[in-house]
């Protein structure tokens, strides 16, 4: 998984069926120290994220398991709204 | 599998029930050399690692899930091992 900020969000009105009432964002990757770290990408949400929050989100197959038994063809989702992290 | 070193803990409350009692911590993957590559990475914990431990890290969604001893979890990453010394030869 990998530390986020959501920084937008994505409608789609004609898509895949199994992406139906599943919401898109867009997250910001982070380094440990908050910085962006590579491209943004497109992640469905699984947990009632919003813009500005910091989350971690899963890549690959698994980022579907949240909405099983459907399996929306998705690559990236958010799994977790992040308090706070200390590094040392 | 990668090497890493835990740099952090990461504490979520509103989080996917699959998480509910995992441990997270940030995990930094290593070189060879020691030298950090990439950004770090949020794993579960299967082993009781702690921050500044050198680990072994699975990055693949079912491996990650049997660390976690939980079916269609949704992870990516694990921490499976505690690396006590590695030796490079030739």
């Amino acid at each position: 998984m990998q530390l986020a900020l959501v920084i937008g969000n994505v409608v789609a009105t004609r898509k895949d069926e199994n992406l139906t009432g599943i919401k898109l964002l867009i997250v910001q990757p982070l380094n440990a120290d908050r910085q962006p770290a590579g491209r943004p990408v497109v992640a469905v949400d699984a947990v009632g994220a919003g813009v500005g929050e910091h989350v971690f989100f899963v890549r690959g197959k698994e980022a579907s398991f949240p909405f099983y038994p459907a399996e929306p063809p998705v690559d990236a989702g958010i799994v977790g709204i992040v308090d706070h992290w200390d590094v040392e | 599998m990668q090497i890493g070193r835990v740099v952090g803990t990461v504490v979520s409350t509103q989080k996917h029930r699959k998480f509910e009692g995992a441990k997270l911590l940030l995990v930094q993957p290593l070189a060879m050399d020691d030298t950090p590559r990439g950004a770090p990475l949020l794993a579960v914990d299967g082993v009781g690692a702690g921050v500044h431990e050198k680990v072994l890290i699975v990055l693949e969604g079912r491996a990650a899930g049997e660390a976690l001893g939980r079916k269609a979890a949704p992870v990516d990453a694990a921490i499976v091992g505690i690396i006590d010394t590695v030796t490079i030869s030739g």
